[in-house]
């Protein structure tokens, strides 16, 4: 028993390491926006220490179709630097809140020329070792509708109000069968009022076709 | 009475079959050398036959949508069919079935009508699936209709 708590130690705190020290950066998949307008790329990432004094962020932007990637902001130290140099100048704005894991950059006045691929990169000091995430930036003039939304949406909602009348149909069935037979059973002097005006007629079971009986 | 129920099995059915094929096959609009809609785009050309996607516009989205939407109908109404066929009381009238059916068929006319206001080659030909379509929504308009007139005798 000892000895397996020894091993479990071991391999316990062998592992736990290797785990803490990455680091694992989260980004969007693919965004679009439209020309002219802003766009608020996020990233974040996780990491096992807490965030320390030193955490930094790194947004690189690699245009289509080229093999070269430059760096467009930059946050290290406390201080946030963007670029002033390039295609990005002026636009690109730092907005994310380091201290909540949070590095995302403002993109303002987007032109065609901005279609690409932007690669966040984080670190947390001691946690260095991971991968940057790459999200990539669709321009368009027209936001294009995705094939199938419209298409699914109508046929959602057309089955689904079939489904919804058919159910409220058989609740209502049910609802008012029941409450035909609680009223019957409360409102009973109302009903011998009811009963009194109605005409006679021969029982061929005594005792069973009383006006109550048949109202139940 | 049999002659009867199997004649109307046999338009439903039909009608059924109309829809599937107008629906899946992708021949609203033909030209010289392709065709396209509902769902591809296809064309050959001196390099070969070439298919894409049809466009990605609100109004096709919407006529695809009501051709599925008439298909599954027409389907719902066969079942209901079949259950009504052995479970109305005597003197019934099949109210569902002839509903359905007739959902079924407005929404072949709604799709039709989209799709021939909204195209925007007006010079090209109609093909089979869009002559297919609106043959579908009269002989599934008649089909409810006999539907709600029809009561059960036995």
């Amino acid at each position: 028993m000892l000895r397996v708590l020894a091993l479990a130690s071991v391999v316990l705190l062998g592992i736990a390491p290797q785990a803490s020290q990455a680091i694992t950066v989260y980004t969007s998949w693919e965004r679009h926006a439209l020309v002219g307008s802003d766009i608020r790329l996020s990233c974040t990432f996780f990491s096992w220490r807490s965030i320390s004094e030193d955490v930094s962020f790194t947004w690189r932007y690699r245009p289509d179709g080229s093999k070269d990637s430059i760096s467009i902001a930059h946050f290290a130290g406390g201080e946030a630097y963007t670029d002033n140099k390039g295609v990005f100048k002026d636009r690109v704005e730092f907005v994310g809140n380091p201290k909540r894991r949070d590095g995302s950059i403002l993109i303002k006045n987007l032109d065609f020329s901005d279609n690409g691929t932007f690669t966040c990169d984080a670190k947390n000091p001691p946690d260095i070792v991971g991968r940057p995430s790459s999200v990539r930036l669709l321009v368009f003039e027209n936001l294009p509708i995705q094939a199938g939304v419209i298409t699914g949406a109508i046929i959602g909602v057309v089955l689904g109000l079939l489904v919804l009348i058919v159910v409220i149909y058989y609740l209502m069935r049910f609802l008012v069968a029941r409450r035909v037979f609680s009223l019957s059973v409360r409102s009973v002097p109302r009903l011998w009022g009811l009963c009194r005006g109605r005409e006679q007629r021969p029982e061929p079971i005594p005792g069973t076709d009383t006006c109550l009986a048949k109202a139940l | 009475m049999l002659c009867i129920l199997l004649g109307v099995l046999a338009l439903h059915l039909l009608v059924f079959i109309l829809l599937i094929v107008s629906t899946a096959s992708s021949q609203w609009t033909v030209e010289a050398r392709g065709h396209t809609d509902l769902w591809y785009n296809c064309h050959s050309d001196t390099q070969g036959y070439h298919c894409s996607q049809a466009s990605n516009e609100d109004w096709i989205q919407a006529v695809q949508a009501l051709m599925i939407l008439a298909v599954v109908f027409c389907f719902v109404s066969l079942l209901a069919f079949a259950y009504q066929l052995f479970r109305l009381f005597k003197g019934g009238r099949f109210f569902f079935t002839s509903i359905f059916q007739i959902l079924a068929s407005v929404f072949v006319m709604c799709a039709a009508i989209i799709y021939t206001v909204m195209r925007p080659d007006s010079d090209k030909d109609y093909g089979y699936s869009y002559v297919l379509a609106w043959v579908a929504f009269p002989l599934s308009l008649i089909s409810g209709l006999i539907y709600l007139i029809l009561r059960k005798k036995d």
